[in-house]
């Protein structure tokens, strides 16, 4: 076990590496660096810029250095925690992550527990109904919910509730708790406005996992050890519940890693339409406005995630399923 | 036929590819998906003929007006088998600043197949100006109402279908060509350059698809012009999306590689390329049809989520997502519902490609006894 883990770390760390190189080329890629677009903005607020200067800041942002040198000042930066300076924002990198990563990350979360709570038992269900009209059903919803892109979803529902109800449910917050402190009464607010980012992101992820999950048991429902405990008198519950939902649960231990950067990835456009406080919106303006140090950072950040996801989801699947071999 | 399927001999005579049609045929929501399919694409093929205007004629006096409403009974109760329109017309009304459109009862204009209208090139070879149906060059037929500039929504989904169902099928080409090269060295010869290309692959799935995707076409010079902007897409599109491919390959080449089957090929003399060609491919096309079928609607997708956020194709080009950019926010969609259209026609797309997908899966393995 111990030198799976270490194995698994080399390659995060490989991963991880070649990730941010990556992210590095797209910060470099669009026309124009850095200086350039600072160099413009100057100008533009009416200072004027001699050429000592422009060589100045062409040294302190190591743009007169080969590409390589560049990198490694970017990556050097970051592990001092500089993540550089969002134009777009003015302010620096790492206070906007910080401004909207963890409301990003708990939304992410509840966002999880919805799917998982939904889909677990209806997935059991519909395996052990099979072609029961609850299994048509779900199967139905199931390819639509996998089929409408979530930004139609978000301005289907906002549309709906505007038009019947003649409420605007976009944002996480009413009005006057925008800016409030926390409290009770904004706890309240907030919930009030979770449900339909959450429903509207979850559907896809929800309708995919009900898909694996079903699969799984039916493969798993027909085999013989299952009427040899209904011989040794097991009840039909803790039957299910013993052995084939468990060995079920595997393939969505082996991709829990992924599921909350995917929903993360899935709020990026939800989260534009609902107007949503959240990293989504923040990454689309630093995209097109060239703000290429913010966006690098959130595009590592949540690769990142993303390994570091894939490799807690390998751990905990070779922890739960004895099958599995490490090497 | 029923003696003939009882019959034993009869049945093991029918080829691979038979046995996986006729269990395809039994999973009856993939055979309505293939046909909207085959519709779609006959469509794109007749985009000009099928489109009842040029999509990018602008109807004056006729900004953002609703679906054009096709009766069978006109003013005086009277029913006609031929559906018809009457002649709409549209003010601004002065208060609220939202046109105001009415239906003049006086006329009515049927509906006919093959009549003649906007000219167009069929093919790119030849002009003419017949369309599938209309109300002929009288008054302006606009059955799913217009954009902010008066264009016909219904001809520019006909038209953006071309760009959008297309770009599906060229980015999963190149995502097949790079699965099925990857997948096929890493599962046939095994070893280092398998290690070393699943450690690849696995690097390449945990990078998170729509930020990268996004990032990427940010990335892309607003200068290019709208066809390399295209193929940019396709192949960013693509980039991420052979995974999975040369996943389910190189499984396939490991299980069949040490059948007796290809040792029999070996001990006979064939070369690797026959093997591979004629032997090991031909057994797992079907795996490789499913991914096909399930990697092209996320594709579809991801260029309707990029063009809708406007870091995709941008106008003049017409795409299904470039349509809905115009829906992109629920204000619009308050005064202008008909503009999420477009929507219904990617759902429509994506849930035929993934109905047919699941049959295919299921029909993918027809040797095995199932429940």
């Amino acid at each position: 076990m111990g030198s799976y883990l270490l194995g698994r770390a080399v390659y995060a760390l490989v991963a991880i590496f070649i990730i941010s190189v990556v992210s590095f080329v797209l910060i470099q890629a669009p026309p124009g660096d850095y200086l350039t677009s600072q160099l413009t903005r100057l100008q533009a607020s009416g200072r004027r810029l001699d050429d000592a200067t422009v060589e100045r800041m062409k040294e302190q942002y190591g743009l007169d250095k080969p590409i390589y040198v560049q990198y490694g000042r970017w990556i050097a930066q970051m592990f001092r925690g500089n993540f550089g300076q969002s134009l777009y924002y003015n302010y620096s990198v790492l206070r906007l992550l910080g401004d909207y990563m963890p409301m990003t990350i708990i939304l992410a979360l509840i966002t999880l527990v919805f799917i998982y709570v939904l889909s677990i038992p209806i997935g059991i269900f519909t395996a052990v109904k099979q072609y029961s009209v609850f299994d048509y059903l779900f199967t139905v919803l199931g390819f639509i919910g996998l089929s409408v892109p979530n930004f139609v979803l978000a301005l289907v529902v906002m549309f709906f509730f505007y038009k019947t109800f003649g409420i605007s449910i976009g944002g996480l917050f009413s009005l006057e708790y925008a800016d409030a402190a926390w409290s009770w009464a904004k706890f309240v607010d907030l919930v009030h406005h979770l449900w339909a980012p959450v429903i509207v992101v979850g559907i896809a992820g929800t309708a995919g996992i009900i898909r694996v999950i079903r699969a799984a048991m039916l493969d798993e429902l027909g085999k013989d050890y299952m009427q040899v405990a209904r011989a040794k008198g097991l009840s039909e519950f803790r039957l299910l519940m013993k052995y084939p939902v468990r060995v079920a649960l595997n393939p969505i231990l082996s991709t829990v890693g992924w599921q909350l950067p995917n929903i993360i990835g899935g709020f990026v456009i939800a989260g534009i339409v609902l107007n949503l406080p959240i990293i989504g919106p923040v990454l689309l303006n630093a995209l097109t406005a060239q703000d290429m140090y913010l966006a690098g950072a959130i595009v590592l950040l949540l690769s990142v995630m993303t390994v570091l996801g894939t490799i807690l989801s390998d751990v905990t699947l070779a922890i739960a399923d004895p099958r599995i071999r490490y090497y | 036929m029923r003696r003939k399927k009882r019959d034993g001999r009869e049945r093991k005579s029918l080829s691979h590819r038979q046995l996986v049609w006729r269990h395809f045929k039994r999973h009856r929501p993939a055979l309505v998906g293939l046909v909207i399919l085959t519709l779609l694409y006959v469509m794109i093929a007749l985009a000009g003929f099928v489109a009842p205007n040029n999509p990018t004629e602008r109807f004056s006096g006729r900004r953002y007006s609703p679906p054009q409403p096709i009766h069978f009974v006109d003013a005086d109760g009277r029913f006609h088998i031929v559906p018809f329109v009457y002649r709409v017309s549209g003010e601004l009304n002065r208060t609220t600043f939202q046109y105001e459109y009415v239906e003049d009862t006086s006329r009515i204009y049927p509906i006919h197949l093959f009549v003649r209208g906007a000219e167009y090139r069929l093919f790119g070879l030849f002009t003419t100006n017949v369309h599938l149906f209309g109300v002929g060059t009288e008054i302006p037929f606009l059955p799913l109402g217009t954009d902010q500039l008066g264009r016909c929504l219904l001809s520019r989904i006909i038209f953006g279908s071309r760009i959008s169902l297309t770009i599906g099928f060229l980015g999963t080409a190149i995502s097949l060509f790079l699965g099925l090269l990857l997948g096929g060295v890493s599962g046939y010869y095994g070893g280092v350059l398998d290690t070393t290309i699943q450690r690849f692959t696995e690097i390449v799935r945990s990078i998170p698809t729509l930020p990268l995707w996004m990032a990427l076409s940010a990335a892309l010079p607003q200068t290019w012009s709208t066809v390399t902007t295209f193929f940019a897409l396709v192949a960013i599109l693509s980039l991420l999306g052979w995974t999975e491919l040369a996943r389910v390959v190189r499984g396939k080449f490991i299980s069949l590689r040490e059948e007796d089957f290809v040792m029999a090929a070996k001990a006979c003399g064939a070369s690797e390329t026959r093997i591979i060609a004629f032997h090991l491919v031909p057994n797992f096309m079907s795996y490789v049809l499913v991914s096909i079928t399930l990697s092209i609607p996320a594709m579809i997708l991801g260029e309707t989520a990029l063009s809708f956020l406007g870091i995709g194709l941008r106008p003049p080009v017409i795409s299904w997502g470039v349509l809905l950019q115009q829906a992109q926010n629920f204000q619009t969609v308050a005064l202008y519902p008909w503009l999420l259209l477009p929507s219904l026609f990617v759902v429509v797309a994506v849930l035929a490609f993934n109905v047919v997908g699941d049959g295919l899966r299921d029909a993918a393995d027809p040797h095995s006894i199932r429940r």
